[in-house]
């Protein structure tokens, strides 16, 4: 499998738009630039809705509100990550693809990516979502994983850098 | 200027940044705190400058949104601004010669001044217009300028990491 990532890796290195990205020194920072503002909107987003779970947050307007407010922009915002990241990977493929640190990333962002979706299709099939006493320990618990899966993403994605191969 | 050398100094000599600067995991992962740390800052500051732009939140009045987001922003803020200090003292004067970084505590300045003159000329008559969906010309002018301000803190951020190598 890693000789077979390596070999991947290698061949988008050769390509002309990794060339691109390699040899023009700005691009690399701006998408790194574009990349963590993106992913200041998403993760400011997801916090303060598990913030309203938690009730610390303008409590007096009802979930499926906040999730409308809040929810909504995540989806294209996270568009333009994956298009920034997926260049950043075409730039220095080695660099996510034969590193472990990048596939704890993607399978944190998968699973906050589930939990997002669902908390906001929940919300909206019923407004009130975890405003009862017996559910409101079940929001806090996932408000919880929330916040700790992107925290775990950002984590993972400054380490990246730190556990590339050849370092 | 030589105090001010002499007390970065004492900082840089300290036995915490000599633990920080020889540590191969303090300096990530102080540095993953302050991304997280700078993400919440700049997101939830974005949340108020939408507002402001008349662009998002607009069925709430802005002290309302304000009061209830900045809470989350100053404390993510002093989060930021601990763990910048700690990696500024590893490396303090490095950091100090680099221009990107002499930028960015600028451009940190200017959005805390812009802020400031926004709350003490522009928002004194905030009543009478806070809960309209677009805001007068000064407060869309005081969110412009605030999200083109943070934009490019976190933009010298990244180029300190291209231009300096700390480890």
């Amino acid at each position: 499998m890693e000789a077979l990532l390596t070999g991947f890796s290698k061949w988008l290195a050769a390509t002309s738009l990794s060339h691109t990205i390699q040899t023009v020194t700005w691009i690399i920072p701006t998408l790194q630039t574009i990349h963590i503002l993106c992913v200041a909107i998403v993760f400011s987003s997801a916090v303060l809705v598990d913030l309203r779970i938690f009730r610390l947050f303008e409590r007096d307007q009802r979930l499926s509100v906040i999730t409308q407010r809040f929810l909504t922009p995540i989806w294209p915002v996270l568009v333009i990550l994956l298009i920034t990241g997926s260049l950043l990977i075409i730039g220095e493929p080695r660099r996510s693809l034969v590193n472990i640190t990048f596939y704890l990333k993607m399978a944190l962002l998968i699973v906050a990516v589930l939990l997002t979706a669902t908390l906001q299709r929940a919300a909206v099939a019923s407004p009130g979502l975890f405003e009862d006493n017996g559910r409101r320990l079940t929001g806090q618990a996932l408000a919880t994983l929330s916040v700790l899966v992107w925290c775990g993403i950002l984590f993972a994605g400054r380490w990246i850098a730190y556990t590339q191969a050849g370092l | 200027m030589s105090q001010f050398s002499d007390l970065v100094g004492v900082f840089e000599e300290s036995g915490v940044a000599a633990a920080i600067r020889e540590s191969d995991t303090l300096f990530p992962f102080i540095e993953s705190v302050h991304v997280i740390a700078i993400c919440l800052v700049v997101g939830t500051i974005f949340a108020i400058d939408l507002r402001l732009l008349g662009l998002a939140s607009v069925g709430r009045p802005v002290s309302r949104l304000a009061s209830a987001i900045l809470p989350v922003t100053w404390g993510a803020f002093a989060v930021a601004a601990a763990s910048g200090f700690l990696l500024f003292i590893s490396n303090a004067t490095k950091y100090l010669a680099n221009g990107y970084f002499d930028a960015k505590i600028i451009l940190i300045c200017a959005a805390g001044l812009n802020m400031i003159i926004f709350h003490a000329i522009s928002a004194k008559d905030l009543p009478q217009w806070e809960t309209q969906a677009v805001p007068p010309l000064r407060a869309r002018l005081a969110g412009l300028l605030s999200i083109l301000l943070w934009i490019t803190v976190v933009a010298c951020g990244r180029w300190i990491g291209f231009t300096m190598q700390v480890l």
